[in-house]
């Protein structure tokens, strides 16, 4: 069901056409990393404000409020042109071992990201014990490096 | 003067034959260059839109500088002595890479370029710092700084393509450019 899908992601003109170009990949993959810095950025700000480091003057809602534009955008950016470099290799994929574990942390980052580590970072900072600042930070940090890392491992195996 | 004959020595050493043939550690280096640049870069882009007044604009720039600035200077150790061992890994071919030579000047700049902010305008952050858009001279330090490390990004990932290589017989000017001298055979890449 997933394989006979990434095959037919594979007979579409779009992988087609990125897949054929000698440079098209590398341009997507460098906008891809591009954006991996600002979302890099926009989350590390965030998350060493909850473990009491970075800008920590400000309260953790202002430090929120400043990061989500970044986030969300930089996300989309990563997304669209993650699509891309999916689509110019699926079969490539299915049987990588990194890319199902980045998409597994990529989900989770995902969900996390915007319904707990979202209300922590909104609710009243001095109603909650520092404990889950510092937990929310540790997972996001987790997930998102499981995101990172197992996206830089899709290039080097197969 | 050419590096061509150090790039050379330093290609033949043992280390470097080892990490260029190594399994794991080469990947392992290069990931962790690639995955700093979200502390190191992240953070200048953060520094760098509040320069230009485009976010964190309610945050004193000082205290941006102070409270992330030793995140970025200890991201930027790691990236720099992860990529002195990519390129410890692959010396000659790295040395006769056009994107490599691009992103090595660019660095230069991005480094003069935060030399003239931190000895010129950031000197009198306390006196401009709380202002929601800074002064002209500190908006122009975060434009240069973003676009210079937009550029050393794309070169450093174009530096894996070989399309340029002393080995895929450029034109009169790219072999001058890349140094390219006779016959060359290139170190592959991963």
């Amino acid at each position: 069901m997933v394989f006979s899908f990434f095959q037919w992601v594979e007979s579409t003109r779009m992988h087609e056409a990125i897949s054929s170009s000698s440079w098209a990949f590398a341009v997507i993959e460098s906008v891809h990393l591009l954006a991996l810095s600002v979302i890099g950025g926009a989350v590390l700000m965030l998350d060493l404000r909850f473990l009491g480091m970075g800008l920590r003057r400000q309260s953790i809602q202002d430090v929120a409020r400043e990061a989500h534009p970044w986030l969300v955008a930089s996300l989309i950016v990563m997304l669209v042109t993650g699509v891309a470099l999916f689509v110019s290799e699926p079969t490539k994929c299915y049987y990588s071992i990194p890319f199902w574990w980045k998409m597994t942390s990529l989900a989770l980052a995902i969900v996390f990201t915007f319904t707990v580590r979202r209300k922590v970072a909104m609710a009243d900072e001095l109603s909650m014990r520092p404990i889950w600042h510092r937990l929310t930070a540790v997972v996001s940090l987790l997930l998102w490096f499981g995101v990172g890392s197992g996206g830089r491992w899709i290039g080097f195996s197969g | 003067m050419s590096l061509l004959p150090f790039c050379e020595w330093l290609a033949s050493t043992s280390g470097s034959i080892a990490l260029h043939e190594s399994l794991y550690m080469y990947p392992l280096v290069e990931s962790v260059h690639v995955l700093t640049l979200c502390v190191f870069v992240g953070m200048s882009v953060m520094l760098d839109v509040r320069l230009l007044g485009i976010a964190l604009r309610k945050v004193p720039v000082a205290e941006v500088t102070d409270r992330l600035v030793p995140w970025m200077l200890a991201g930027f150790v790691v990236m720099f002595i992860s990529g002195l061992l990519l390129f410890y890994a692959i010396p000659v071919r790295s040395y006769q890479n056009i994107f490599f030579r691009m992103k090595v000047i660019a660095l230069v700049l991005a480094g003069a370029n935060a030399w003239v902010f931190h000895s010129g305008v950031h000197k009198k952050v306390h006196e401009w710092g709380i202002g929601r858009t800074p002064p002209r001279k500190a908006r122009l330090a975060g434009g240069i700084s973003l676009f210079l490390w937009a550029f050393i990004i794309v070169c450093g990932r174009m530096i894996a393509y070989n399309w340029f290589d002393c080995d895929m017989n450029p034109g009169p000017t790219l072999r001058l450019l890349t140094g390219c001298v006779g016959k060359e055979v290139a170190g592959g890449e991963k």
